[in-house]
Formats: structure tokens, C-alpha cells, sequence
């Protein structure tokens, strides 16, 4: 460890680091505008000039390692000379137009230049004007603003592995562009906008919208998919105004993506704001009192082998532990979590779940990805398997489909079949110190996806990939509520129906009840005549086919536990209320307990936690991964040579929200062309 | 000409692009200069191969042949194309006069060079002639200052020792088709003195 | 007066054969193997002895730049660039060189490609230099075809390549790291020192980039010896020198001579004198556009070297003499310089690319004196702010020139702001 002189102040820092990294150790803050934790170092900007003893002229600090007897000087006339100079020259061409900047407030130029500004410019000459580009709907851009700084092509080739955005020109012709004006087709591009020091790139949906001193922020987490990312709800009133990142090392780092931060503005659409019942075919307004009677009555009237609950994508943990303990009371078996009829097994969570958790792709050095596409699937996982392929110390392979990997990938092949023909990659397993098997719903939603996952847990045991310390078995899920689902036991009780019985027994119309809590994806057609119970947010398919429909909370209207693919238990906080009379989903279920005359015990969240944490004690540990035993699950049968499926091929659109969302539907249209993905399968 | 800093929309659409396989042999050799894995190194000369098949300026196309040709991200291609001066991202006149105006040039009658240029080639700076035949671009030192004035046609030959009416028959013998020959064009060798050289007079000794 | 057989570039300006067989008429590639076979350690004492400093304009120690170079080959190879990416205004030796005596040069890379246990070398041209690169181009295969370079060159053991690579327009690469990142394949941006080319340059492997003719003398100085070439000029400024004499002069040239030459002598020997006479001379830029102009005043006793030019607050620089009269609109001049480096500053760094943007419109307005005199102290004050703040020497170089011209001609600016100033008033 090198030890150091910072403004007179002897200090160790460990060897390797930069001298800025040392000056914040040694707490003397470092402006910068080019320099980010995350990304690789510019050195451009030079605003984090600092002095060095004996160096004939100041340093950047962003880009010089420490060495053993280093003397720095962070606050001396020839620093905060050259750093007011820098300041002055970043501002000569940066346009005076604050007041219409959406940057406006958490603008960095704008607080550097409380510190380092001149109030008056010495500038006399013309600013430049930058023509401004067309990266697409998500970004705007404002390019008299910029600065220069890279960041947002650095974290483009990167972070995203998109390599679309460059400096063409060059002086101060230089620009920030994708030089062909088309939209970016990453999946995380919304980032660059929290990236960029200044407004030249800002939120095309949230243009204009709001300033930020006017909102109300509520720390969340994301439920799009099922990683379970940290973000900041941005709140005005009873509307989402924007969705940010929030800082969480474990799981998405400070990046989001852009369905995480961009969806947000479905959930003023398509809403379901007060309950409804189908009379003469058709959809009308009811009270909560008509549609939970008629609910009632239909429920206490059928046999409990003729009733049946799926629940969707987006549905918490309360919600579905009440359900599950409603229907339980009345005998009800015919209960699933799995709509996309994924063959999880519930009988063990080592089965289920990312077992290695997210960051412990950062140790992995071979993965194995069958039947899933991280890219499309989880961009926030696909982008730590993407850094770490870039150090070189990672080997990744693929059975099944992928689209745009954003990494070299070796294609073994794209059916189950390969599984049990790995050859010379199962050495590669064997021998690797952190292997990892990454399994997703592409091959797990098939008839034969028990065996397959089997198979995957016999490859993972034959290769070691489970061992001493380490669990490279990993379960990439697509839905943010699954986890949860499978936690609370959300599945069919014995001798009960799963999805698939639940639809077959429908379709031979021996279901009189169907309740879907939140399940949009699956096919109506197949519910028969069954009476069908929608409980949700969203005016989607569970909806147009319901009998009755149960106005409920979205993500961002409830406090609620989900579960990520990880088995990382988190909550999500109320940050606005839900529209008209719709209800939190769990008090929703309750009050219906009530009108059937068998009341669930717990009149509170509160209460039903308690209940919930003493069904089962993983709830306890808000943040925490309780790892899972290794056990047997899959079960034995033969495998279909048939590849594996696409599992998501709209990005833009996998649930009832970002299906409502106008900027995810622009997304398709740009980015996609209209067309949904279609990798070579 | 102003730098091109995005996909100029205001140049002939061009539909496609591939090298000659004449040319694409020459890239091949090119780029076998490099050691394995760096074939990026060969960009430049490709841009040049290609500028030259596409008759003297790079549509898009072309640049994303030669992204595709070095593997390379077609944006890394147009950052490239775009730094450096010799590449033309619209296209120019047959003869591109690329006229030096630095200091060295300017204070042996850069200006009146340029004026030559403008009025026999009948365009101004940053322009192409009507016939096709002429553009002119200022450029900055080309590295002939001991003769100045002068000028680059095509990115190729100099023309040396300038003045005016030495600028308007350069032009004038280029219109006629002619290949006037480069080099300075006043009695003299290369870069010594005009009237002889005040060193290495004798024959050369072993050095 | 330097000795004609004491001029290493015996065929400057091409009036002999610049092929291989005037080549080894003039002494290049005699026996080449035998500077080999002594070793790389003597060969670089022998560059440290002769005193040698590059040509590139920095004025760095040759030999000690080769000793930089680590001394086993670990993992990655060693690579030998040439820097003939010659841009600096006011500069033609390189092109010279390259187009009349490429063998030296190619031997050169030999010798201290062997130095510095590289096996390749890199020459990068600038793109304008079309027909000098295609003398090179066919000098390389003529050495090679003749084994004095490619396998065993010259029968030394030693296998050696050279490959031309040519630029495209930009002066920004004739800085050491923005020219490795453009034979990289990138825009020529310059890189952030540390780490320095010769523990990461090439590639990431270990390179030392060296001017044209500070390769292309060292045939001659290891065959003729060190105290040879130490022996002309004075101490810590040897040798001879590539001097281009541009501008105002009745017969503007290159000439070889010794370090050293009085300016005044350096002009009315070779460059047949000031236009008009001594006594019409104005003001000299002596070194290439970066370095401060000098006035008549030191021009009349100034020493062409490095160290008498920095004791009168210029500096050698490339040797390109570019000589101004007294009819010289100077504050153009210099104006002139000031687009040049915006022009050719590459962007990435924020006091250059707005600094340079800056000072040339402040000087375009100074030419026409349509300022306030004391925008010529914020003109100075801006320089200072671009001076020793930027990744590379360019913003340096863009700040010098004015500097000069504010220290030296200042009361010619503030002559042409009262005079406009009062053209003003008159007029309203």
C-alpha cells in the first residue's frame, strides 16, 4: 500500500488506484465531469486537475496511478486557476439556457459553476451550434450543450456493447453522434441520460414534464422482469412522472433498463380504475359491494375442483399468499404461479432460483446459457456477463436461440438434446473454478420442460458446477412476481390442477371458476365458458375476457414484497395512490374473504406479513439471499428434439404495463421496425 | 469544406458499395501488415482504396464496405473518416485543388494562389466548379514551406513555387486534359536554392 | 561553415540517384552487419556519446529514449515507429529525406530497430505525402529484395521488416501517442502519459517513436563514431541539422549545417538573404509555428540551437526558419497560426478544442484592431489558461505563438486598436 502526501495529510491507499481515487479517500472531493467510477478513464475534461510535487505542471488526477511517496495538492492557486479555466472554457459555447433545460437542478456544469464560474464572460465572440441528432425515442438531445465528455460513448461500447455512438469531426467541430440518425438499439440506453453531466442528453418521454425540486421521491424496485432492479420513483401528484436508478451493488449497479425507466408512462393507460361486471356481454361499471358479492356468489356456488387461480407476471407476494390462503380455506387445489406453464419445480428452491446470485457473474469464468437470452431477458444480468467477458476471463456458450448476443458466444446448438452431448464443453465445466449453468424459460415453458430441467440439473452435478462454497446453478426468470409466487406456494396443492390442467379442465369445460390474479399472457380462448375473476391493473387480455374485473394496484401503488430471480426479497413502496377505487391487491382478496364468509386472519399488511414470514421464514430477511440446499428436482422423461423458443420477443412489450406504455410502443416501432424479435431458432 | 460531422443527406445516393477485386486484393495486402487481430490498423488505406473507386469522396456505403471488410463497428469507420482532412465525405471535382494557406505559404502569395485558383476554375471555396471538373479546398501546411506557394491536386502530386499566372496555366493545362508535371514550377531543384545550391556542390562523398 | 563531407544527407536535394545503388555509392548499408555485431549496448552508448537529440522538435537524447525500452522482450514484441508524419508549419527536411535518400533512413530503422530488440518497424508518413511514400514504398522493397532488411537482415541474424503506413491529413498525429492510436486504425487523439510509448505504445506493447531524421543520422554516426558527430556544434547541441529556411528570404531552402550557425549567417549563406536586405527584417519564427517569433533584435546574434534559442524565450524546435519582413502584417501572421491549431486540434480535450476556437477569434479581431487593449491581456491570459492544461503539447503550441507576439509586438497590437478605435469615432 503506497503511502502519500494529500494536502499535508499523510494517508495508505491501496496500491493500483488513481489520485483522484486517493483524494476522495483522503475526503478532498475532485470535480470531474469526463471521469465516472464505471466507465474506462478519458482523462478529457480536465477538471480534476491537481498539483503535484515536482511535476512541472498539474496533473490529472482521473488518470494518474499513485506511487509511494506521491505529494498532491488539491487546493492550491494553481489548481483552482486551472480548474476556473476549464470551467470558463467548458461555458464559452455551452448555451445560457438553464431555464429551459430539463437538466435544470441535477445539472453537474450547473453546480460546478456555483464553485469554479466567473459571473461575468469574458467570451465576446459567437457560440457554436451543434446540429442536434436522432438517437431514437428514448434520448433527446440538445448538442450546443455538450461538453464532450464521452461518457455516454464510452458507456455505449462499453457497458451496453452497442457500438453506435461516436465523435465525429474534429476540434471544436467535434460531435457526439451516431452519424447515421437512427435509434440506438440498445436496451439500456436511458442510462447515457443519467451518464451525461449536462442537458445535451435528456428524457425524451419525460420532456419537459416536471422539474426536479417539484417531485416526490419513493426508493422502489423494479418488477419488468425479474432481477428485481433498485430504482426511484419520481412522483407529482398522482402521477409517475419518471423512473431513476437506485444504487444497489448487488444487483443492477446504478444502470436500469430502458423498459425499467422507460414503461413507466403505461401506467396512466389502459387502466383499470373501478370494478366491472359483464352483463349481456358486456363490461359494466359496478361497486366494489355488486362485483365482490357476484365473485362470492360464484365462488361459493361451484365445487372446489371446478375452481382454479393462475396468477400473473407483476403479482406481489401479499397478494398471492392471501389468494393462496383464500382458496385454500374453501379446498381449492387448482392454484399456479407458472402462466407461461414454466415446469419449476416448487420442491426445491435451489431449483429455482440464480443461485449464484447476480454478482457472482463477476467470479464466473464459463457459463453455460440454455434456453434463455439474457439480453432480451434481463439486460441488467446481460451486461455484468458482458464486463466480465471483457476482462477475457470468461468462456460463454449457448443452447438456444440468442439475438445480438452483446458478447462472443460459441453456439453448442439449439436443442435440449445438446444437453446430454456437451462434449468437450463439459471439461470446460469441470475444470473451470466458477461454472455456471444458466437456465431460462425458453427451456422450461415446453411440455417437456421437467425433463429438461432434470437434465440440466444432472449436467450441473456431473460437472461439478455445484460445489464447495459455490452454486453456478442458476434459474433466469422473466417475471417479476414468479419467485414470489413459487416462495408463498403459489402452485397447485395435491392432486391439484397446474396451468396446463387448469386450461384443459377449462377447455372441456369442467372449470366453473377461474380467478386470474393479474395472468394476462396466457390463452383466454382456452378458459371455455368458465366464469373468470380478473384482479389487476390493466385493461389487458385477463380483463377483456373477465367476468368480472377487480380494479388492483400496479407496482408503484402498493407496498408489496417481491422476490427476484435471485430469491432476493425486496419491497416495493407506495409511491402514488391507485387510480379511482382500484385497491391494493391484497386488501382486495381480503375483502373478498369477508363477502364469502370465510375472513382471512390478518386485517393489516402488517399482520398478513407476520403470517407470511411464519409460512415461510425466507420473507424475514428483507434484502438478504437465504442460499438453498442442493436437492433433486426436474423430473425423469423423455426430451422432444426441438429447439428451444425466443422467450421474449418484443422487449419493448412483456406485460400488461410496458404493453400500455405509448414510449415502449415507439420503441417497437423505431428500434424494432414493428418487428418482434426473431432470433434463428 | 465544412466538416461533415453526420450523414450528409445533400450527396448523390449511392445504393451499394464493394471493393473491385482488384482492389480488395490490394486491401488484403494491406492489411497483412499488421499482426493478426489488428486489421483495424489498415482503415486509412482502405478509406483511400475506396475513395478512389467511389471517384474521390465516400458515400456511406463505402465506409460501412470497409467496416465490414476490417470488422470493425461501422460508427469507428465514420470517426475516422471524418478526423482526417484527405477524406472528402461529399463528393469533389475532378481535380481537387487542396490550396496550402498556412503561414509559411501565406507570406510568399498564398492569396494570390488561391484567387488563381478561384478564377480559372470558375468555383469558390469548398465548392464544386460546374463542369465537374474543379474544387477547391483550403488546406493547412503541407509540408513544402521552403517551396512556397503550393498546392495539392487529388490528394497526390504537389505543384510547387507558385504564383498567379503559374496557378491559372497549372488549371488551364489540367482543363485541356493535360498531365502537367508536379513539382516546382520555376527553374530550380527540389528544395535547394534557386540558382544552385550553396552546398553539396561536388559529388557526393561516403557518408 | 559546416565541410560538404561532413553532411550526412549527401543527396538532399536529389540530384544523384536515391535508389539503392546511389545509396551505397554515398556509404548507406556498408557493411551494416558489422554496427550490428557490436551490440545493441554500444550501439546505444554510442547515440548517448554522440550527443544526439531528436529532430522531432522536442529535443530529447536519442540514445536515452532507445535505453528507455525494456531490456529483455517479455510477452509482446517490441516495435520501432517512425514519426515522418513532418506537419509542423514552417518544416520540409523529413520529406527530403524520404524522397533522396530513403536508404538512410531504412538503414536507420534497422540499427535501432535492432537497439531496441524490435523486429518491425512502422514509418508513418503523413497522408500528403504521396510521392515520398511511394519512394519509400520502393526503397523498402529494394532493401528487402537486397537482404538488408526482412530475414537475417544483412546477414546479422536479425530479422527485421519495415512497413510504410501512410496518414491522412491530420497534424495532430505527428504527437507520439495521437500517431499510434491513428496507425492503431483510430482517430489520431492523443493518449494519456502514463503510460508512455515505450512500456505501452504499439498495440500495448513496448514502441519508441522517433523522428525521421533522428533515425536517418544514425547510420552515419555509428559508421563515423560518436565523437565525430560530437564533435560539430557546441556541447549538449551537436551534430548537424536539417535547417528549412522559409518566407521572406531571396532563395528559400533546405540545407544540412551545424548545429549552432548563427541565424544571420544561416540565411545570408544559404537562403541568398532577407528579401530587401538584413535590415528589412522584421521579426524570425525559428523553429516551426510552435515556438514564439524572435525580433530582428535577437535575430541578429542568435545561435541556431536548442539552448541559445531557449535563453531568448523560443526554441529550435524542427530548425524551420520562417522569416518575416518588414512589410509582414505580423499579428496575421500569427492569426494565420492560431486557425492553423484550431484547425488541428483533435477535440477530445476541453481548455484546447474551446481555447484554440477562442484565441484565433480574439487575433482575428486584433489583426483588424477591433478590441479593447486590455483584450490583449485577456488574449495572454487565455493562453495561459490553455498552457500546460491539455493531454498533449498542441494546446502548448497553440498558446506559444501569441505569447511571442504579445511579448514582443505588443505595441504594434495596441497601434492597431487605438487606430481603429479611432476610425470608429470619426466615423460615428
Amino acid at each position: 500500500m503506497p503511502k502519500m502526501t494529500i494536502d499535508g495529510v499523510e494517508i495508505e491507499v491501496p496500491a493500483g488506484i488513481t489520485v483522484l481515487q486517493a483524494c476522495e479517500l483522503a475526503g478532498r472531493e475532485i470535480p470531474r465531469f469526463c471521469y465516472h467510477e464505471r466507465l474506462s478513464i478519458a482523462g478529457n475534461c480536465r477538471m480534476c486537475l491537481v498539483e503535484q510535487e515536482k511535476a512541472p505542471k498539474p496533473i490529472a488526477s482521473c488518470a494518474m496511478p499513485v506511487a509511494e511517496g506521491m505529494v498532491i495538492k488539491t487546493d492550491t492557486p494553481v489548481v483552482q486557476k486551472a480548474r476556473k479555466g476549464v470551467m470558463e472554457f467548458l461555458l464559452i459555447n455551452h448555451p445560457l439556457d438553464c431555464p429551459i433545460c430539463d437538466q435544470g437542478g441535477e445539472c453537474d456544469l450547473q453546480d460546478q459553476a456555483m464553485g469554479y464560474g466567473f459571473d461575468k464572460s469574458r467570451y465576446h465572440e459567437n457560440k457554436r451550434a451543434v446540429p442536434d441528432k436522432n438517437l431514437g425515442p428514448l434520448i433527446k438531445t440538445s448538442m450546443n450543450r455538450c461538453i464532450h465528455c464521452t461518457r455516454c460513448i464510452r458507456f455505449a461500447t462499453e457497458v451496453a456493447g452497442v457500438e453506435e455512438l461516436g465523435a465525429t469531426g474534429r476540434g471544436e467541430h467535434m460531435e457526439v453522434t451516431n452519424y447515421v440518425s437512427r435509434a440506438l438499439t440498445s436496451e439500456m440506453s436511458g442510462n447515457m441520460i443519467d451518464l451525461c453531466p449536462v442537458g445535451a442528453l435528456t428524457s425524451k418521454p419525460y420532456e419537459f414534464a416536471a422539474r426536479p425540486w417539484e417531485l416526490r421521491k419513493t426508493e422502489s424496485i423494479d418488477v419488468l422482469d425479474a432481477v428485481g432492479s433498485n430504482i426511484r420513483i419520481d412522483a407529482r401528484g398522482a402521477e409517475v412522472m419518471r423512473v431513476l436508478p437506485r444504487l444497489h451493488e448487488e444487483i443492477n449497479e446504478e444502470w436500469i433498463s430502458d423498459k425499467t425507466r422507460f414503461a413507466c408512462d403505461g401506467l396512466k393507460r389502459q387502466r383499470l380504475d373501478r370494478p366491472y361486471i359483464r352483463r349481456n356481454g358486456k363490461l359494466e361499471p359496478a361497486t366494489w359491494g355488486d362485483a365482490l358479492t357476484a365473485v362470492a356468489w360464484k365462488l361459493r356456488g361451484a365445487s372446489a375442483d371446478r375452481v382454479a387461480a393462475l396468477s400473473g407476471d407483476l403479482a406481489d407476494v401479499e397478494a398471492q399468499y392471501a389468494l393462496k390462503e383464500l382458496l385454500a380455506g374453501m379446498g381449492v387445489r387448482n392454484i399456479d404461479c407458472r402462466q407461461d406453464g414454466a415446469k419449476l419445480d416448487p420442491s426445491n428452491r435451489a431449483g429455482y432460483l440464480f443461485n449464484s446470485t447476480i454478482a457472482g457473474i463477476d467470479q464466473a469464468d464459463v457459463i453455460l446459457l440454455v434456453g434463455t437470452d439474457p439480453r432480451h431477458e434481463a439486460p441488467i444480468v446481460n451486461s455484468r456477463i458482458r464486463r466480465r467477458w471483457l476482462t477475457g476471463a470468461l468462456t460463454v456458450a449457448s443452447i438456444g436461440p440468442l439475438a445480438n448476443p452483446t458478447y462472443g458466444v460459441t453456439a453448442l446448438g439449439m436443442s435440449p438434446a445438446m444437453l446430454q452431448n456437451l462434449g468437450g464443453f463439459a471439461d470446460k465445466l469441470k475444470n473451470a473454478k466458477n461454472p455456471m449453468i444458466i437456465v431460462g424459460m425458453g427451456a422450461l415453458t415446453r411440455e417437456d420442460g421437467a425433463a429438461v430441467l432434470a437434465q440440466a440439473r444432472q449436467v450441473a452435478e456431473a460437472c461439478n458446477v455445484v460445489r464447495e462454497g459455490w452454486n453456478g446453478f442458476n434459474v433466469l426468470h422473466t417475471a417479476g412476481g414468479r419467485v414470489g409466487g413459487l416462495d408463498v406456494g403459489f402452485v397447485p396443492g395435491e392432486g391439484g390442477r397446474d396451468r396446463d390442467g387448469i386450461l384443459a379442465a377449462a377447455q372441456a369445460g369442467e372449470m366453473d371458476v377461474i380467478y386470474l390474479l393479474g395472468a394476462d399472457e396466457i390463452d383466454m380462448a382456452k378458459l371455455g365458458k368458465a366464469f373468470v375473476v380478473y384482479q389487476g391493473h390493466h385493461g389487458d387480455a385477463g380483463a377483456h375476457r373477465a367476468d368480472v374485473v377487480l380494479p388492483g394496484a400496479a407496482y408503484t401503488e402498493k407496498d408489496a414484497i417481491y422476490v427476484n430471480t435471485e430469491g432476493r426479497v425486496q419491497l416495493a413502496r407506495r409511491a402514488v395512490q391507485p387510480p379511482g377505487e382500484a385497491r391494493e391487491d391484497w386488501a382486495i382478496v381480503r375483502a373478498l374473504s369477508e363477502v364469502i364468509n370465510n375472513k382471512l386472519p390478518f386485517d393489516t399488511l402488517a399482520q398478513l406479513r407476520a403470517g407470511l414470514v411464519a409460512a415461510n421464514p425466507v420473507f424475514a430477511g428483507i434484502d438478504r439471499i437465504k442460499s438453498a440446499a442442493w436437492g433433486s428436482f426436474g423430473a425423469q422423461g423423455a426430451v422432444a428434439d426441438r429447439p428451444f423458443a425466443t422467450t421474449v420477443r418484443n422487449f419493448y412489450m412483456t406485460d400488461p404495463i410496458s404493453r400500455a406504455s405509448p414510449t415502449m410502443a415507439r420503441c417497437t416501432a423505431e428500434i424494432l421496425g414493428g418487428q418482434t424479435l426473431a432470433a434463428a431458432e | 469544406m465544412a466538416m461533415v460531422t453526420a450523414d450528409p443527406q445533400d450527396v448523390p445516393k449511392v445504393a451499394s458499395f464493394a471493393f473491385s477485386a482488384a482492389n480488395l486484393e490490394k486491401a488484403k495486402a494491406l492489411m497483412a501488415q499488421y499482426p493478426a487481430g489488428r486489421q483495424a490498423s489498415a482503415v486509412i488505406a482502405l478509406l483511400y482504396i475506396a475513395q478512389e473507386q467511389a471517384g474521390g469522396w465516400l458515400p456511406r456505403v463505402a465506409m460501412d464496405h470497409v467496416a465490414q471488410v476490417l470488422e470493425m463497428a461501422p460508427i469507428r469507420v465514420y470517426e475516422v473518416a471524418s478526423f482526417y482532412t484527405m477524406f472528402n465525405l461529399k463528393p469533389v471535382g475532378k481535380h481537387h485543388l487542396q490550396v496550402c494557406t498556412t503561414t509559411p505559404c501565406w507570406l510568399r502569395g498564398s492569396d494570390a494562389v488561391l484567387k488563381a485558383c478561384q478564377d480559372a476554375a470558375h468555383c469558390d471555396v469548398g465548392e464544386v466548379s460546374a463542369d465537374g471538373l474543379f474544387s477547391i479546398v483550403e488546406v493547412e501546411c503541407l509540408g513544402a514551406c521552403v517551396n512556397a506557394p503550393m498546392l495539392q491536386i487529388n490528394n497526390s502530386e504537389f505543384y510547387e513555387d507558385l504564383d498567379a499566372n503559374s496557378t491559372r496555366a497549372l488549371i488551364e493545362s489540367l482543363r485541356r486534359g493535360e498531365k502537367p508535371s508536379m513539382g516546382t514550377q520555376v527553374s530550380r531543384q527540389t528544395s535547394a536554392p534557386i540558382g544552385g545550391p550553396t552546398t553539396l556542390k561536388s559529388q557526393p562523398a561516403k557518408g | 561553415m559546416l565541410r560538404d563531407e561532413d553532411r550526412i544527407f549527401q543527396n538532399l536535394y536529389g540530384f544523384h540517384d536515391a535508389g539503392l545503388a546511389g545509396a551505397r555509392a554515398r556509404g548507406s548499408w556498408d557493411n551494416t552487419k558489422s554496427i550490428l555485431d557490436k551490440g545493441r549496448d554500444w550501439i546505444i552508448d554510442e547515440m548517448k556519446k554522440s550527443g544526439l537529440r531528436g529532430r522531432g522538435g522536442a529535443g530529447f537524447p536519442t540514445g536515452v529514449k532507445w535505453s528507455f525500452m525494456p531490456k529483455q522482450v517479455g510477452e509482446k514484441p517490441h516495435y520501432l515507429v517512425v514519426n515522418a508524419d513532418e506537419s509542423e508549419p514552417g518544416t520540409c527536411k523529413d520529406r527530403d529525406i524520404m524522397r533522396h535518400d530513403p536508404h538512410t533512413l531504412i538503414e536507420g530503422c534497422l540499427v535501432a530497430g535492432f537497439a531496441m530488440n524490435a523486429h518491425a518497424a512502422y514509418i508513418y508518413i503523413r497522408g500528403e505525402f504521396w510521392y515520398e511514400a511511394q519512394c519509400l514504398v520502393d526503397a523498402v522493397k529494394e532493401a528487402r529484395e537486397a537482404g538488408l532488411i526482412g530475414p537475417n537482415a544483412c546477414g546479422s541474424g536479425w530479422d527485421f521488416e519495415v512497413y510504410v503506413h501512410r496518414g491522412a491529413g491530420a497534424y495532430i498525429c505527428g504527437e507520439e501517442t495521437a500517431l499510434l492510436e491513428s496507425l492503431e486504425g483510430k482517430k489520431g487523439m492523443p493518449r494519456l502519459k502514463p503510460p508512455f510509448p515505450a512500456g505501452a505504445g504499439l498495440y500495448g506493447c513496448p514502441t519508441t517513436v522517433n523522428n525521421v531524421e533522428s533515425i536517418a543520422v544514425a547510420p552515419t554516426i555509428l559508421r563515423k563514431g560518436a565523437a565525430w558527430f560530437a564533435g560539430i556544434g557546441r556541447p549538449n547541441n551537436t551534430g548537424t541539422k536539417v535547417f528549412c529556411i522559409s518566407g521572406h528570404v531571396n532563395q528559400p531552402c533546405n540545407v544540412e549545417e551545424s548545429m549552432g550557425i548563427p541565424l544571420r549567417e544561416l540565411i545570408d549563406k544559404h537562403a541568398g538573404g532577407v528579401r530587401g536586405g538584413w535590415d528589412n527584417l522584421l521579426a524570425v519564427i525559428p523553429g516551426g509555428a510552435s515556438v514564439p517569433l524572435i525580433p530582428k533584435s535577437i535575430c541578429d546574434t542568435v545561435l541556431m540551437d536548442f539552448d541559445s534559442l531557449r535563453e531568448v524565450r523560443s526554441g529550435l524546435g524542427t530548425a524551420a526558419v520562417i522569416v518575416m519582413d518588414k512589410s509582414t502584417d505580423v499579428i496575421k501572421a500569427i492569426a494565420r497560426l492560431s486557425q492553423f491549431y484550431m484547425h488541428e486540434s483533435c477535440g477530445q480535450c476541453t481548455p484546447c478544442r474551446e481555447g484554440t476556437g477562442w484565441m484565433w477569434r480574439v487575433m482575428e479581431r486584433m489583426v483588424k484592431g477591433n478590441a479593447r487593449l486590455d483584450e490583449i491581456d485577456m488574449l495572454e491570459d487565455v493562453t495561459r489558461q490553455v498552457e500546460g492544461h491539455t493531454i498533449c503539447a498542441l494546446g502548448d503550441a497553440a498558446a506559444w505563438p501569441i505569447q511571442g507576439l504579445i511579448r514582443h509586438f505588443r505595441p504594434e497590437m495596441e497601434r492597431r486598436i487605438n487606430e481603429h478605435a479611432g476610425r470608429r469615432q470619426a466615423a460615428e
